[in-house]
């Protein structure tokens, strides 16, 4: 059988900056082929080339389905069957899911005259091609994130696609919804149809690809079937490093929880909530996406008022009613995303970083002690080492993972005794993630008490020395880190009792 | 950093461009000391009302209603300034009605303000839409109270305010002066002022990091309202009249001067300094054309064309900066 | 079915519209009658005509305030013809030049917009001054009037006709029927057209659209130059309306007619509108302004009313938008 899409030799310079480096690349009808790198492997410039939206250098050599092929754009690449999903899913959310589906259609064919029959027979169609049921006229901002996503997926099929490739699909889904998504994508494969598939979570690409493409500082590692592969050797082929975990032992050994809660509970969003959290430990929380892990953790923080129960800290009864209050108290949280709840992105390093203690920074006349400011912000910088061309770069010119260690320089600065981790390493390299981890680890051992919560039950087990379990706003379980496995905990999280 | 410097560079030559080409222009007459002082006279108004446009563009909002607002406060002060005493009144007396007046002006501005803060924090309405309800409202409100009539004759301590000169200086731009200081104070020196910014970026990340939203948006607006307060203040002085429909074409103005002077419409940066400069700039524009006998309205003609052109030119550097850094 | 009804936020602005009128006609009986009724359509035809183009620019994601000065430009550019070829034009050519020289002045703004990445706001505010600059100095400041007799009988032009108890003629004026007229093809084109879906989806997220393959720089194109063109049979209406044009007459009303515009449902972020929404926006106002003399309530009270109206509509709608904003995040708690 003839490859789809074959490149050759693509390579892509920018000034200063090697995207990619001669990567040959191939891709069959009916194949699903996870692209997989870390950030500045190259993967999203192959990407962009592929669809059109950048040219590559001269000497690539590009062929789609037999024919060779120079320069497109991005209409004359849908005519050529090859599609693409963004990570945002680039939908229409005033405009109906028919119009979603259909409008790119019509437009392109160079109608003029629209008809909402047409549109509900287009999208219809293109529904009954991967065999799934969605409300015609909901308003596309109305509806949930999975439907979204299966709305674009609909979009790529309106007209004749041949090769579908999807940027991160699974972000924002749960569970359940990235099984329904990938048995979506395995429809593909019946149909002929190529799919690539990008994708950070590594145990989502071993499960739906028949061959992996690693990418690494531009150049390709390699093409492997994914049978060969697994998670440990997928990441030392991507990072080129081997990266191990010592398991985490807190270093003191209080009597008295800085932070316990008690029976927590909020119409809606969590029920009877019980833990304690110890100087110096680090606790994991997990579960699925919509178990009420980040509401838990808003209403530590101020942001949501449980109905009853009761917080204590230090052992005394507490009650934030908001932001500001929690923080006087002692606690910070780190967002879950960093992009636009964690920090201002087209501002300076320095401004991010003194926007939690800006108070703290006034001289005698409660104006801004200039001094004071840069001091504090030259502290923080070299405390958590973070990589910045000047003090004055705006944030959006930072790595992911030095983005975050703002983000927690800005929190640290604030002198917490509890801190709530949100998904810290998202979208994060591995080299770095692991990096931060060790920074979260010194972190507890100089005193502060930890909440790590997140998605991925490796991340937690690596780094925790307890494990809370969360599943539909209650407790499922709690588990002492060195006394569990990884099976233990997927299993109560996808069976909870 | 780069984009700060290469403006204040920018707005620093097109002004000794400017001063260049109209001393050319002129001649003797344009660098006369009179014509200076004229300038000095009507810059500040402009000034001090531009600032208080650029402190809500600042938080990525605008306010609409600042002219109106100087309108109805000049009103407020005219019927206290003209109902209570007969206007040759001098002293002590007429003094501390003047005070009086002033503070019900300012407190009229504030009131204004505090509301355009309440529509824009609390119930979140989109600031275009707040204050313009608000400037339809408080226009109505100063129409309805002169009923189009013009109210005049302001006691010499009222007029000394507008149209007296400390050490040579137009006492006009010794208040604007202070008002620039307090501002850059502000907006530089305090918490509060880099809340503003921050905020005007990214509200939703100042709020997880702390922030009382509201507050720092009910504040902003105070100080739009209470500059235009003092921009009435000035003006009334100057006119030794208040009206309610006075200085409407400022409004697009103010705007003007903001952008030019490097404020982002879309919040989160902007100077003082920058406006000051590209007030300057403005005003030496004006008063050369002005001297070379053009119309007035070709001279607003003019600053529309200068607007276009220099956010044309920053949008092509812009896209030239971001050529050498993309990946 | 009601509950789809109160989701829409045309009709809150037609119940206010009911209670209004309710009110008005409790005090003053004559404002329900036909004859005040046509009349308010011919004179507020002006504004609903500028409102259509102000429509298509708001969904579009964009602002346009520049088209008060388009319109007097135009209306002095046609002003300038009548007087002096009068007898070789006739009412359709008049339209078409206003028309298509207010398109043009449009067009300068979409090219400014779309090829500079300048914010609509700002570009129009600028233009807004250039073209009102020029216009005012070209001008003179002149007043112009004097214009054909067959230019004056299209005020009293109806499509039928009828007769008030002491024998003056009213109707429905030719030149509300040309709003109408206008009113449908907008409609049509937002509706049925791919330009008009297309529009919707570049203001609802204008990355998308490019992405998608929609021609940007065509729909900038379309919107501006049809805002122009739209300011351009506004400012023929005027003329027509008061046989005269004026430099200062149009110009500082634009914020009135985004005021209707918006009170009709149409967001500035852009997305969202209807020509419905639109129409009874200005009904509203028209109805308010009409309402307030008719009550004999001074005029310098019809800015307050309306100022107060604004507040309470948007800050109503802003309200209604946050709460329905927060709901949305529930757990199914077990």
């Amino acid at each position: 059988m003839e490859p789809f899409l074959s490149l050759k030799n693509v390579s892509k310079h920018y000034v200063g900056v090697t995207a990619l480096n001669q990567v040959d690349f191939e891709i069959y009808p009916g194949e699903i082929h996870c692209l997989v790198g870390e950030n500045g492997s190259g993967k999203s410039t192959l990407i962009k080339i592929i669809s059109g939206t950048v040219h590559a250098d001269p000497g690539t050599e590009i062929t789609i389905a037999g024919e060779a092929v120079h320069g497109s754009q991005a209409i004359d690449t849908i005519h050529k069957g090859i599609q693409i999903i963004y990570q945002d899913l680039s939908l229409f959310p005033n405009l109906t899911v028919a119009e979603n589906i259909a409008l790119g259609q019509v437009v392109a064919s160079r109608k003029h005259l629209v008809n909402s029959n047409e549109l509900h027979r287009i999208a219809r169609e293109a529904m009954a091609r991967i065999d799934v049921h969605l409300p015609m006229d909901a308003l596309v901002g109305e509806i949930s994130l999975a439907d979204q996503q299966l709305v674009a997926i609909c979009r790529a099929f309106t007209s004749d696609v041949r090769l579908l490739i999807m940027d991160e699909p699974t972000a924002s889904l749960t569970r359940k919804e990235v099984d329904a998504l990938l048995q979506v994508v395995q429809e593909m494969r019946s149909r002929s149809i190529a799919t690539i598939f990008v994708s950070h979570k590594l145990d989502e690409v071993l499960q739906v690809a028949d061959r992996v493409t690693v990418l690494r500082d531009g150049k390709k590692v390699g093409t492997y079937p994914a049978a060969e592969l697994n998670d440990e050797k997928l990441t030392h082929l991507m990072t080129g490093k081997k990266v191990t975990y010592l398991p985490f032992t807190p270093s003191q050994n209080s009597q008295q929880p800085v932070l316990e809660v008690r029976g927590l509970s909020k119409h809606g969003y969590f029920k009877d909530i019980n833990f304690r959290l110890y100087p110096g430990e680090i606790i994991g929380l997990t579960g699925l996406l919509g178990s009420g892990r980040t509401e838990l953790a808003l209403a530590l923080f101020g942001v949501h008022q449980p109905d009853s129960g009761e917080i204590l800290f230090e052992g005394r009864a507490v009650q934030f009613h908001s932001i500001p209050e929690a923080m006087r108290t002692g606690i910070s949280y780190v967002p879950e995303d960093r992009l636009t709840q964690g920090l201002v992105m087209n501002q300076s390093v320095g401004k991010n970083i003194t926007l939690t203690i800006l108070d703290f920074l006034r001289n005698r006349f409660n104006l801004l002690d200039q001094r004071k400011v840069q001091t504090s912000i030259r502290r923080w910088v070299e405390e958590f080492a973070i990589k910045v061309p000047s003090l004055e770069s705006p944030m959006q010119t930072l790595s992911g993972g030095n983005q975050q260690r703002v983000v927690l320089a800005k929190w640290i600065a604030t002198n917490p005794k509890v801190l709530i981790l949100d998904g810290p390493t998202i979208g994060i390299d591995i080299a770095a993630k692991f990096s931060i981890h060790e920074t979260i680890r010194a972190l507890a051992n100089r005193g502060l008490a930890i909440l790590l919560i997140s998605d991925e039950v490796p991340e937690v087990l690596q780094n925790t020395n307890r494990i809370l379990v969360m599943h539909k706003g209650r407790l499922a379980g709690e588990f002492v880190t060195a006394q569990t496995s990884l099976s233990a905990i997927q299993n109560l999280i996808d069976h909870p009792a | 950093m780069e984009r700060k410097y290469t403006e204040f560079l920018v707005l620093s030559a097109i002004l000794a461009g400017v001063i260049g080409m109209m001393w050319l222009l002129n001649g003797s007459d344009f660098m006369h000391l009179g014509n200076f002082q004229s300038m000095a006279f009507q810059l500040p108004e402009l000034g001090i009302l531009s600032m208080a446009m650029m402190i809500t563009m600042l938080t990525a909002g605008i306010n609409l209603s600042i002219i109106a607002s100087a309108n109805l406060s000049g009103i407020v002060m005219a019927i206290i300034l003209t109902q209570t005493i007969s206007p040759e009144a001098t002293g002590p007396g007429g003094i501390g009605l003047v005070v009086l007046a002033i503070l019900a002006g300012l407190f009229v501005s504030a009131l204004i303000g505090l509301l355009n803060g309440f529509l824009v924090a609390y119930l979140e309405i989109s600031p275009i839409l707040a204050t313009l309800g608000t400037m339809i409202l408080v226009s109505g409100m100063a129409l309805a109270i002169t009923k189009g009539y013009v109210i005049s004759g302001f006691p010499p301590a009222m007029l000394a305010i507008g149209n007296s000169s400390i050490f040579g200086l137009p006492a006009p731009i010794l208040i604007f002066a202070v008002g620039v200081v307090i501002l850059s104070v502000i907006l530089r020196h305090t918490p509060l002022g880099a809340r503003i910014y921050l905020l005007g970026s990214n509200p939703t990340a100042c709020f997880y990091s702390g922030v009382n939203n509201p507050q720092v948006l009910m504040r902003t607006y105070l100080i739009s309202g209470l500059y235009s307060g003092i921009a009435a203040v000035i003006m009334i002085s100057r006119f030794n009249s208040a009206k309610a429909d006075y200085g409407e074409s400022y409004l697009l103005l103010t705007v003007l001067v903001s952008v030019l002077g490097g404020v982002s419409a879309a919040g989160g940066f902007g100077r003082v300094s920058g406006l000051v400069l590209a007030l300057i700039i403005l005003q030496i524009i004006s008063s050369g054309l002005n001297l070379m006998g053009v119309n007035t309205f070709l001279t607003v003609a003019l600053w529309g064309t200068v607007l276009i052109v220099v956010m044309v030119i920053q949008s092509i550097i812009d896209r030239l900066q971001e050529k050498r850094r993309s990946v | 079915m009601i509950k789809k009804l109160f989701s829409h936020h045309e009709t809150f602005v037609f119940l206010a519209i009911v209670i209004f009128s309710l009110i008005i006609t409790f005090i003053n009986p004559s404002f329900f009658t036909l004859e005040n009724m046509f009349d308010l359509l011919k004179s507020y035809s002006l504004m609903g005509t500028f409102a259509i183009g102000v429509l298509f620019v708001l969904i579009s994601g964009g602002i346009d305030i520049s088209f008060t000065a388009i319109a007097t430009i135009t209306g002095y550019v046609i002003a300038v013809l009548l007087l002096q070829n009068g007898e070789q034009l006739n009412i359709v050519t008049v339209f078409l030049i206003a028309g298509g020289i207010g398109s043009l002045l449009g067009m300068v703004n979409a090219f400014i917009i779309y090829f500079f990445n300048i914010p609509s706001i700002i570009t129009t505010i600028a233009t807004l001054n250039i073209y009102y600059g020029i216009l005012t100095v070209l001008s003179k400041g002149k007043w112009l009037y004097g214009f054909p007799e067959w230019f004056g009988k299209y005020t009293q032009m109806y499509v039928f006709k009828l007769h008030t108890a002491n024998g003056t003629p009213y109707g429905l004026s030719v030149i509300t029927a040309f709003w109408f007229a206008l009113l449908l093809i907008a409609w049509f084109i937002l509706r049925y057209t791919v330009l008009g879906r297309s529009i919707y989806a570049m203001g609802g997220n204008i990355a998308s659209a490019k992405r998608a393959g929609f021609n940007l720089l065509k729909l900038h194109l379309f919107v501006y130059s049809f805002m122009g063109l739209m300011a351009g049979f506004a400012s023929v209406i005027q003329a027509l309306l008061v046989q005269t044009v004026a430099p200062n007459s149009l110009v500082g009303k634009e914020l009135d007619v985004l005021a209707a515009v918006v009170l009709g449902g149409a967001s500035l972020t852009g997305g969202t509108g209807s020509v419905l929404g639109a129409v009874l926006g200005v009904a509203l106002i028209a109805i308010m302004g009409n309402g307030l003399t008719l009550m004999h309530v001074p005029s310098y009270w019809y800015k307050v009313v309306i100022g107060t109206v604004i507040l309470i509509s948007v800050g109503a709608s802003a309200y209604r938008h946050k709460v329905s904003t927060r709901r949305r995040v529930i757990i199914e708690v077990e």
